[in-house]
Parts: C-alpha cells; sequence; structure tokens
C-alpha cells in the first residue's frame, strides 16, 4: 500500500514540475500578454494542486494534509484574483489588440457603462 | 524516489529560468507581472521537492505563506498600470543610467547656486523673535 501511495506521489510531483516547465516554455514564447497570462496559469493552479497532492501522499499525516488543503484553496482564490485584474489593466491601458478577442465583452460593457453615464447627466 | 526528484527539480529549474527570461525582456510590466506571479508558483514547487527530499514538516507553513501574499505584488502593479510610452519599459544600460545620474546632479547643483545664501540657516519665515 505504501508502495502505491510513494508512486503515486511520484507521479504527482512529476505532473506538477512538467507543468512548471511548459508555462516557461509558453511564457516565453507566446506573442501578446493575454496569451502568456493563459501559459502562467498553468503552474499557478493545476501545477501547484498536484504538487501539493503529491507532497499529501508522500508525508501522509493527517495535519500536514489539512493545511496542504488550505494551501491549495489560498492558491485558488488569489491567482484568479490577480490574473484578472493585471489583464483587465493590460486591456484598459491598450495592450490587447482589439482584432484578437473571439468574444469582447468589456468594450461592450465599458461602452453601455459610457452612455449611461451620459443619460445620468442630463 | 532521488531520480524522481532530480528530474523534479531541473524540470523546475528550467521553467524558472525560462520565467526569468520573460521577466527580463518585458516588455511591459504587466508581462513581469505575469512572470512574477509564475516564478512564485515555480517557488512553491521547489519547497514542496525540498520538504519531500528532507521530510520535514515545517515548511508547510511558508507553503501557506506564499500562497496568500503572492498576488499582493501584482494586484498593486495592476491598479497602478498606465500606459508607457514605447521604449520604456526595458532596463537601461550603465551609460544611459549615468547620463541620467549626471543630468540630476547638473540640476541639484543649479538648482544650489541659483538659491539665495542668506536664507539657509536663518529663522523660518515670519518667525517673531524675542
Amino acid at each position: 500500500m505504501s508502495t502505491v501511495l510513494d508512486v503515486a506521489a511520484a507521479a504527482f510531483l512529476l505532473a506538477g514540475s512538467g507543468l512548471a516547465l511548459a508555462a516557461g516554455v509558453g511564457l516565453l514564447r507566446f506573442r501578446d500578454l493575454l496569451a502568456r497570462s493563459h501559459a502562467a496559469t498553468k503552474p499557478q493552479v493545476l501545477g501547484v494542486l498536484l504538487m501539493l497532492a503529491g507532497l499529501a501522499l508522500w508525508l501522509r499525516s493527517g495535519p500536514v494534509t489539512w493545511v496542504l488543503v488550505l494551501v491549495g484553496l489560498f492558491q485558488m482564490v488569489t491567482a484568479p484574483v490577480a490574473a484578472h485584474l493585471v489583464t483587465r489593466a493590460g486591456y484598459r491601458t491598450g495592450k490587447v489588440a482589439p482584432g484578437s478577442l473571439v468574444v469582447d465583452e468589456l468594450t461592450e460593457d465599458l461602452r453601455a457603462a459610457l452612455h449611461h453615464e451620459d443619460d445620468g447627466e442630463r | 524516489m532521488t531520480v524522481v526528484l532530480i528530474i523534479c527539480g531541473v524540470m523546475l529549474a528550467v521553467g524558472a529560468t525560462l520565467v526569468l527570461v520573460r521577466l527580463e525582456r518585458g516588455p511591459t510590466m504587466l508581462d513581469r507581472t505575469i512572470a512574477l506571479d509564475t516564478f512564485t508558483a515555480i517557488l512553491i514547487g521547489v519547497l514542496v521537492l525540498i520538504a519531500v527530499a528532507t521530510r520535514r514538516r515545517d515548511i508547510v507553513p511558508i507553503l501557506a505563506v506564499l500562497a496568500l501574499v503572492g498576488f499582493v505584488g501584482s494586484v498593486t502593479i495592476a491598479r497602478f498600470a498606465a500606459v508607457e510610452p514605447e521604449g520604456e519599459g526595458r532596463i537601461l544600460t550603465l551609460e544611459e543610467v549615468a547620463a541620467l545620474e549626471r543630468e540630476r546632479l547638473d540640476a541639484e547643483d543649479a538648482e544650489l547656486a541659483a538659491s539665495d545664501e542668506e536664507h539657509h540657516g536663518g529663522p523660518a519665515q515670519g518667525e517673531v523673535i524675542g
């Protein structure tokens, strides 16, 4: 049983490290801010979760496992906040090419908000 | 397990190096912010590897701290992101830094020379003496 758990831990660690490597390659080779942001989330969410799972399987101790669950939750709460704010700031400062988006709801929303503001002033 | 740890370590090191290259190239502040976030995630992975290798449990709280505060920097930068002029988002060469420093020192000297000597060390204006 312990051998199985150790092998599973090793597999999780390898998968997590592989995602970190993939993120490095993606971050270096992708062209614009949004594509790089896509590559950056790989180790931030799945990579960290896999490595934490590997550590939990390796240490096999109750309290440590719960702290690791907490670490995973923190990471899943904070990573999207940071990514959202950074890409939104990139959009607002003109670092996203308008033609490169398939769905562009922020532009419509900003326009709608602008119209709403104009109506309110009158 | 040692072999697995070495392979993981090499992959993390290569990934971190590539992220650092992006951190240096930019081209914009926000690209660097994303690279910094990714680097924090890789750092968590490295700490996990250390915890696995040494079976230490006291490293686990450090993971919690990193996961919590790792995003503060990028949120701050995103809040103050502004439109950067072309060519601004790069690291200056030594000569450019020296030129900027000389300019600053010259401006300081000029300011010092322009100010009236009498007003240095005197009482504050409007103060009633005696």
